[in-house]
């Protein structure tokens, strides 16, 4: 997936990843896949369909979930999922995909448990609701803990011992990308934007240090916030207003994949004058009836109908992707699929991106 | 398009959601719409706001973060939280019965007003400066909820209005509105809250044990103690007006229980969307809240109702074979995609209404473009009351 580096730049920061071996032949490649979009745009379709693209070949990635709708074992047709990274997938090639549903409970229990070995504190504070306001006096902390567990499995090295958290460097990374099915496109930004979130409320102290290193590589090269989108007005127009916002947070944006598009059956003409109510009904029974269709001239009527619908919508179409050509970000496009989405479709979809260039 | 120009068939175990009685029952007072996001709420709120006004009825429609055009329909040019006319005369019809009003909720200004009602100058000067206040107040999941309940809650006290038709916040969970005045109760209520707002070594640490103090260093040390400080003096300041607010939240609650208050959930054919509103319509039942009926926005509708998707595909591929009629192969080929979108749109539908057989239904047709303005709103109006 290509990747805008000039947001980085922006941010002035060097990524020198101590013990980045000769086997990371592109330390700039983008490893953290953040997806978003606007609800119904089909964005955890996307991401799962992202995670099998990305595993083909013979990769290992992490697809993680962060709003505990459990809409990943439901693509896969799976029980729910635990705060436990599971392989849910294989994907061609020998690739496989590795799923988890991140909860900010689990991960702020996980993170006191990691860094201060404080399990029977974690215990009491759960006892106590203490989590729930921890998490709530300090509101960006969900959202540091949820971003800190997607990135940490992004940095995290086979030789890494996980529990002390030290980077022993030079091993290989456990996964080759992590993709993040993300909160939707009004969010996303203040979401990513952990720095900023903790600044106000924990001026030091260990969730500033862990916002810090959660930031270092959401801001880096190694992450690029792709946006889901359909061809209809608002979700667009959340998209370019949304990755406007993701360049101010200094973050990179990656690509903008149009789902849900439908297949072009006509010429421009044709669908000109149908957007326009005109329709060569007479092809049409002709037509018909050399199908053998039975009530050719009625049926001929409401192919029509249909037919200038759907050029109205193919022309209001062109207007939003026109409008999504401003945005000078590359553009995937997934087709529709009437049928609804499972295992199978994610594969195809999947296929799709491979074949965009991804 | 006509809206009702294509004929459709609706799911046969489910009835149909009688909109227009709904909006112009007198009886009705408040007309909540509920469901996730990008299923067409805040559109839905409008059109029932602008069909009540064809009713007769004068409504006030309460929506939370519409998009730009279809605020800009309204007349909504910023969160005011001020009920503004709306402009009927666009809506395409000559006379207007009734009147509607149009307000966005500001939740940070709502929240600041009922600190102000309920505290002393000093005090409420206090509490709005408090940082904790202000993320509370602006960034609390939840709070947009509770202060969308507490304007209708105002809005409804202060009787003059017919009609209050409520658009709820676009949640990462449909329930976070019903939850949340409770939720933001509990936690200011909470036994953590209140220790933790108590200057140490009182009584509370005594009874509570050792736990309490390894509880606190530990909250102190992943929040920060600068925040603690700001809970302990905001919970100091906030405690003598947390009745007052406890209060208003259960007067709400009661309120939407009443009579004269009507629940829509709002969905579209699509899985995900249709599982959001099963739980919500059972999560309504449970809360004893009372469900007017279910709108099914964006439903796909068959020009040819005699002609499955299949036979069209079969002809479509006669004809690619033959080698001529190629309009008439593409309009089968894009006739029998619609009908895939379409057979799957009814299975959906169709298991809500066997898992709900008595939620009456209300289908709004998919439109080919977008609505943003009055007449738009007003045909989906007619649409929806025609169901």
């Amino acid at each position: 997936m290509p990747t805008g580096t000039h947001a980085a730049a922006r941010s002035g920061r060097e990524h020198k990843l101590p013990g980045v071996s000769a086997r990371d032949r592109d330390a700039e490649a983008v490893r953290l896949h953040v997806v978003t979009g606007k609800g119904g745009t089909g964005k955890t379709t996307v991401a799962a369909s992202l995670a099998l693209a990305l595993a083909a070949g013979g990769g290992t990635v992490l697809l993680v979930e962060v709003e505990g709708r459990q809409g990943i074992a439901r693509l896969f047709g799976t029980r729910p999922l635990p705060y436990e990274e599971r392989p849910i997938a294989d994907a061609p090639g020998g690739g496989r995909v590795c799923a988890l549903a991140a909860d900010a409970e689990s991960a702020l229990l996980e993170y006191l448990e990691m860094f201060y070995g404080m399990r029977r504190a974690g215990q009491l504070l759960t006892r106590f609701g203490a989590v729930d306001f921890a998490t709530t006096v300090a509101p960006g902390m969900r959202d540091v803990l949820l971003t800190g567990k997607a990135t940490e499995a992004v940095r995290r090295r086979a030789s890494e011992r996980r529990r002390g958290g030290r980077d022993a460097g030079g091993g290989r990374h456990v996964y080759d990308a992590v993709v993040m099915d993300a909160p939707p496109t009004g969010r996303i930004a203040q979401f990513l934007n952990v720095n900023a979130e903790v600044a106000g409320l924990a001026r030091v102290g260990p969730v500033h240090n862990h916002a810090d290193k959660a930031m270092s590589t959401l801001r880096s090269a190694q992450t690029a916030v792709h946006f889901v989108t359909v061809l209809e007005e608002m979700p667009a127009q959340e998209t370019v207003d949304g990755i406007a916002e993701i360049h101010a947070a200094g973050l990179n944006v990656g690509s903008v994949i149009v789902n849900m598009v439908h297949s072009g059956f006509f010429d421009e003409p044709v669908l000109r004058e149908a957007a326009e109510g005109s329709v060569d009904t007479g092809a049409l029974v002709r037509g018909l009836k050399a199908a053998g269709l039975e009530d050719a001239e009625e049926t001929a009527h409401g192919l029509a109908q249909e037919m200038s619908e759907h050029a109205q919508r193919a022309s209001a179409e062109a207007a939003i992707r026109a409008r999504l050509d401003e945005v000078d970000r590359p553009r995937m496009e997934l087709p529709l699929l009437g049928g609804g989405v499972g295992p199978e479709e994610l594969h195809l979809l999947a296929e799709r991106l491979r074949e965009q260039g991804l | 398009m006509s809206a009702g120009g294509l004929g459709g068939r609706r799911p046969a175990s489910a009835s149909a959601f009688d909109v227009d009685a709904l909006l112009s029952d007198r009886g009705t007072r408040t007309v909540v719409c509920c469901g996730s996001g990008g299923v067409g709420k805040t559109t839905t709120a409008a059109a029932m706001g602008v069909r009540a006004a064809e009713l007769g009825r004068d409504a006030v429609v309460i929506t939370v973060d519409p998009a730009r055009r279809l605020a800009q329909s309204m007349g909504l040019r910023e969160l005011d939280n001020t009920p503004r006319p709306v402009d009927l005369t666009e809506s395409g019809r000559a006379a207007m019965p009734g009147s509607l009003h149009a307000m966005m909720l500001d939740m940070k200004r709502t929240f600041d007003e009922i600190v102000e009602a309920h505290a002393d100058a000093e005090r409420a000067r206090q509490i709005l400066a408090n940082p904790f206040y202000q993320s509370l107040s602006s960034s609390f999941s939840g709070t947009q909820e509770y202060m969308a309940m507490e304007k209708l809650g105002q809005l409804r006290e202060s009787g003059g209005w017919d009609l209050i038709v409520v658009d709820t916040p676009p949640s990462r969970s449909a329930l976070d509105f019903l939850d949340a005045p409770e939720r933001l109760g509990r936690f200011l209520d909470s036994r953590l809250i209140r220790i933790l707002g108590a200057p140490p070594a009182t009584g509370a640490f005594k009874v509570l044990g050792a736990g309490v103090g390894m509880v606190t260093s530990v909250i102190a040390k992943v929040v920060g103690a600068q925040v603690l400080k700001d809970v302990q003096s905001f919970v100091s300041a906030f405690d003598a007006v947390f009745g007052g607010f406890q209060e208003r939240a259960e007067r709400t609650y009661r309120l939407l229980q009443a009579h004269g208050t009507g629940f829509v959930v709002v969905a579209a054919p699509e899985d995900d969307a249709l599982r959001e509103a099963e739980y919500f319509i059972e999560r309504l039942r449970t809360d004893r809240m009372p469900l007017a009926g279910v709108v099914l926005n964006r439903v796909h509708r068959t020009a040819v109702p005699g002609l499955s998707g299949p036979d069209a595909a079969a002809a479509a591929a006669e004809l690619e074979q033959a080698g001529d009629h190629g309009l008439a192969a593409a309009a089968l080929r894009l006739y029998a995609e619609r009908a895939r979108v379409r057979d799957r749109e009814q299975w959906l539908m169709g298991r809500l209404a066997a898992n709900h057989p008595d939620v009456p239904a209300a289908e709004v047709p998919a439109h080919p473009v977008d609505v943003h303005d009055l007449a738009g709103l007003a045909e989906i109006g007619r649409a929806l009351g025609r169901a």
